[in-house]
């Protein structure tokens, strides 16, 4: 089933007739990294103004991947539960050479979390989802509002409107620009896009079929069915698959984009014609990132600030990684409880995570387009060799999917469980009546386990032990304490901690300089 | 001794792109020198004779 596109009403804005206060947060694009940042600082009682040029939700389903940790997050937005209601759930994933087996992951192979490790679900329902739940929250969306200038002063930002009725300006204390991997914002701002362009395309598309295929990912080196080159399949929901195949760079995009041209490759992927085309689009491969995500008072969130190559689900989760870590910080700022310091952490946190993605992305890819010669060399031993030897297996590299990165944190650590170490994502476990995930956020909280929470002014967490909380938090000790910051980030941990510790680590976090 | 087979690298896909890194600027005939040059070193780290003989032999296999 296509999806049913409803445009949203563009309303003239006030400052078509009459110049607007200065506005605290402007937030410029409307995909699922705008929305949802404009969703996050709303919990966090910053109401910003979004502008969007257009005034439907994505076009195709582009985004289709949702990690664990977005949908954690999804779920402090108010959307998950839609999400996974929706999408498709899946955790294996399946790696072909030729016709033959030849490496399979399982992403989430232990119980004791709220959520899947992916979720698939087309980029406009999320989309959609978020503008409801944004328009519940008493978000000003700007449909058809257009950024055409930009110019930035010592304490604030002003911004040049195009709408269908004239152009107007905006003053913003803070602009963040969402608007995408080709960022007006970045090109108006000369700013450098620093990386690699690989010199490979691929075809995508989605096709709808009735198909019992299994809920996994599959991907294909050199099937069969498309000679000599990759391929990827993807269950969508409404009977939607996601088929990606690589064409290499000799090809011309237009021709190629072409219903006559798409059809009969897609017709040998799934041995029949009984499907119908629902969106298709042709990509190259770029690696690429703004030097510095803060600009003064510009600040740059999703693929504005860095883009990755697919296959490994880290364009629109490292987008939402961006909004969990600059959330919190910005609306502190904005309600006067931390100095702009801060959002030196939010560069220099998601510029590590940035970085991890590209690192990975552009392995992956190189993986998949080897360049001739010993590249090939290499790439084409290890897919024979996979077959013959457990060892190579791990090496075959059809994408490294999307994880939270640990940010790398100089903060009190003890003798615990490694996956709760400071900087990293504070793992999830059931509680007595719901998750560690939802007890966790909004502000920074003291978790208490085995003891009892030194005194501070902090909200405090003293959940009844249970062997998940012990094996994922305890390790062998009977007792610890955590500080978790509002992004659920663990900011740092004692066996047994004072007042005046818990105090001293709260302030490194706040000085975004740890 | 037995050839290990299963995966003993930590962080394979760092040790694929420093092997990929390594060649990165040679020619066909230098990458195929390179290439001589580390199976000897590895199998002096190996050393033993019945491993090495298996490693031959698992080599010839994944083709």
């Amino acid at each position: 089933m296509s999806y049913a596109y409803q445009p949203f009403d563009y309303v003239a804005p006030l400052g078509l007739s009459s110049p607007e206060a200065r506005h605290k947060v402007i937030i410029v694009g409307a995909g699922p990294i705008g929305l949802a940042m404009a969703v996050e600082l709303a919990n966090h009682g910053v109401h910003a103004t979004v502008l969007d040029d257009n005034n439907v939700v994505s076009v195709g389903s582009r985004a289709i991947c949702w990690s664990k940790r977005s949908l954690e997050i999804l779920d402090r937005l108010g959307i998950a539960e839609r999400c996974v209601t929706k999408g498709v759930t899946w955790k294996v994933g399946r790696t072909f050479h030729r016709d033959r087996e030849v490496f399979c992951f399982d992403l989430l192979p232990e119980d004791g979390h709220k959520m899947p490790a992916f979720v698939n679900l087309q980029q406009y329902f999320v989309e959609e989802f978020l503008v409801q739940r944004a328009q519940e929250l008493g978000v000003d969306l700007r449909w058809k509002n257009r950024v055409t200038a930009i110019e930035q002063h010592s304490d604030f930002a002003t911004l040049t409107v195009e709408t269908p009725d004239g152009s107007y300006q905006l003053e913003a204390d803070w602009v963040i620009a969402c608007d995408g991997a080709r960022s007006p914002i970045r090109e108006m701002m000369r700013l450098e896009f620093e990386g690699e362009l690989f010199e490979e395309r691929f075809l995508i598309a989605d096709i709808e079929m009735q198909s019992d295929f299994a809920s996994e990912r599959w991907f294909w080196f050199e099937p069969n069915f498309h000679g000599g080159q990759s391929a990827l399949l993807h269950k969508q929901p409404d009977n939607i698959y996601r088929i990606d195949l690589q064409l290499g760079w000799d090809t011309d995009p237009e021709v190629e984009k072409r219903p006559e041209n798409v059809i009969p490759r897609i017709e040998k992927v799934v041995g029949h014609s009984d499907f119908k085309l629902d969106w298709v689009s042709i990509y190259t491969f770029q690696c690429r990132r703004l030097r510095s995500f803060v600009h003064n008072r510009i600040l740059f969130v999703g693929d504005s600030a860095h883009i990755v190559s697919p296959f490994g689900a880290r364009g629109g989760n490292g987008g939402l990684g961006d909004v969990d870590a600059l959330g919190w910080r910005l609306a502190a700022v904005v309600n006067g409880a931390a100095e702009a310091a801060i959002l030196q952490g939010y560069d220099r946190e998601r510029c590590f995570g940035a970085d991890e993605n590209l690192l990975n992305s552009s392995r992956s890819t190189r993986f998949m387009s080897p360049e001739s010669g010993v590249e090939r060399l290499f790439r084409d031993a290890v897919l024979h060799l996979a077959a013959h030897a457990d060892f190579a297996r791990p090496m075959v590299n059809s994408g490294r999917l999307s994880r939270p990165c640990v940010y790398p944190l100089q903060a009190p650590d003890a003798a615990l469980p490694t996956a709760a170490r400071p900087g990293a994502v504070a793992p999830d476990a059931p509680l007595d009546g719901g998750w560690m995930t939802e007890a966790l956020g909004r502000d920074f909280m003291v978790l208490a386990l085995g003891c009892d929470a030194p005194h501070t002014n902090l909200l405090t967490l003293k959940p009844k032990l249970n062997d998940t909380l012990r094996r994922r938090y305890l390790g062998d000790q009977p007792q610890a304490v955590y500080l978790i910051r509002p992004d659920q980030v663990v900011a740092a941990r004692w066996l047994s901690a004072t007042s005046r510790d818990i105090e001293e680590a709260l302030a490194q976090s706040w000085s975004g300089l740890v | 001794m037995i050839l290990k087979s299963h995966a003993n690298i930590v962080d394979a896909d760092g040790f694929y792109a420093d092997l990929l890194a390594a060649h990165r600027g040679l020619s066909e005939a230098e990458s195929h020198a390179l290439n001589a040059r580390l199976v000897l070193v590895l199998a002096n780290h190996i050393g033993d004779a019945g491993v090495l003989a298996q490693a031959l032999t698992l080599a010839r296999e994944g083709s």
